[in-house]
């Protein structure tokens, strides 16, 4: 890959975390438990599309127009999606909604505020731009974990179930691969091995205020950043895509 | 050759004065939207800026940028996006705060707007100026407000939250 492609792929891999999310926090629209957290969670959605739609009219652009964001983001097969597998998974219940924005928002508090530093002036702008709303979605996941973790019994069983389900889904967002250290090298792209510990410390308080146990070393699952995907990850994008593939060039 | 005649000054006046599409009491300019007015040769070239990412509004004041600027005969304008610096409430002066008031929308409090606002932060109701007022949802109607409602009154507003 020459300089451009991985930028381009970089952009695709942030770009797809948050449609992808998106996606998920969407489908929650109409049918969120309480009328408030239907708007917020909508909301949160709201701010991920917003980030993805940046950042993929970024990689159009590094593509010299070849694709437009919405070829990007409605006119890829399942493989060429590059999220983590974390964001892909089901909502299941409201506990696991707010395990997995706990989790990711964590982590993009983290990886934002880094990528601010970014040689690049346009992720740059991008990361200052998302991270005061990233500051926000975490605040409210955390918010919800204790409120539903130091509860009724049975918030707080299910609280942890869904902190011990996703468990598995974490580590890949501190994995490094041959993209990250080249832009990692060029001043680009993030470090993200140093991550990890402060993520730890920000997870374990939260969970501890919420009288929740931390979860032990497990197998970690990844392969989202390679196309590998969960099973989930089909039913959403045929969802997702259904539009533009049953009506491709559909304009509004 | 009518845009040789026109000021920057007086473009920025005539677009700055946009309504916001969500909140019309204010305009694009008191909100901090309107970044820059500059030409490149014949092309006037308008700089704006979203408040949260996804701001649905930013496409609908940008044709509304181009049919103002038509109205006085300038049709080569390019409207451009940019993330940075990313917008703050900070850019929000007194004048305007009060006229978020008067709508009935609680102004942002505080100007160091990097750190998410809290709960338990003493909010005056805009309709019967009472403190004793409760924090219903982070999240309001729009990505930039957040719900309370006034325990005196009983009324229900929104919080133009800092950012």
């Amino acid at each position: 890959m020459n300089s451009k492609e991985i930028l381009y792929n970089y952009c695709l891999r942030l770009g797809d975390d948050a449609l992808i999310l998106g996606q998920r926090l969407s489908e929650l629209c109409s049918k969120g438990p309480i009328l408030e957290e239907d708007l917020a969670q909508t909301n949160i959605a709201l701010d991920m599309i917003g980030r993805a739609q940046a950042l993929f009219n970024y990689a159009s652009e590094i593509n010299g127009g070849k694709n437009t964001a919405d070829d990007i983001a409605y006119r890829r097969p399942e493989f060429q999606y590059r999220n983590h597998l974390l964001v892909e998974q089901p909502n299941e219940d409201f506990a696991h909604v707010i395990a997995r924005q706990l989790y990711i928002s964590a982590f993009e508090v983290l990886f934002y505020g880094s990528l601010e530093n970014s040689k690049d002036s346009i992720l740059a702008s991008i990361a200052s731009k998302t991270i005061k709303e990233i500051k926000y979605h975490l605040q409210h996941a955390s918010d919800w974990t204790v409120r539903l973790g130091d509860g009724t019994p049975e918030s707080t069983f299910k609280m942890q179930r869904a902190i011990n389900n996703l468990w598995m889904y974490t580590g890949e967002l501190f994995e490094m691969d041959s993209i990250d250290d080249q832009l990692l090298k060029s001043g680009i792209g993030v470090d993200k091995s140093p991550l990890i510990e402060k993520w730890r410390k920000q997870i374990q308080a939260t969970l501890s205020e919420a009288t929740l146990t931390m979860p032990e070393e497990m197998f970690m699952q990844s392969g989202g950043k390679q196309g590998v995907h969960t099973e989930h990850m089909g039913h959403l994008l045929s969802e997702m895509q259904y539009l533009q593939r049953a009506y491709p060039d559909a304009k509004w | 050759m009518v845009n040789k005649i026109i000021s920057i000054n007086e473009i920025k006046k005539i677009i700055g004065a946009i309504p916001d599409p969500e909140i019309p009491v204010i305009s694009i300019n008191e909100l901090g939207i309107l970044r820059e007015v500059e030409f490149d040769n014949d092309e006037c070239l308008i700089t704006i800026t979203p408040t949260y990412t996804a701001c649905p509004a930013m496409q609908f004041i940008e044709e509304e940028i181009k049919d103002r600027l038509g109205e006085i005969g300038i049709n080569n304008v390019k409207v451009k996006l940019t993330y940075s610096p990313a917008w703050t409430t900070d850019w929000i002066n007194e004048n305007t705060k009060q006229k978020l008031k008067n709508y009935g929308i609680a102004a942002p409090l505080h100007s160091s707007c990097n750190k998410v606002f809290q709960k338990n932060v003493m909010m005056n109701c805009p309709h019967c100026n009472s403190t004793t007022t409760e924090l219903i949802s982070r999240f309001g109607s729009t990505a930039c407000k957040a719900l309370y409602k006034c325990n005196t009154c009983k009324e229900p507003f929104e919080y133009f939250k800092c950012h």
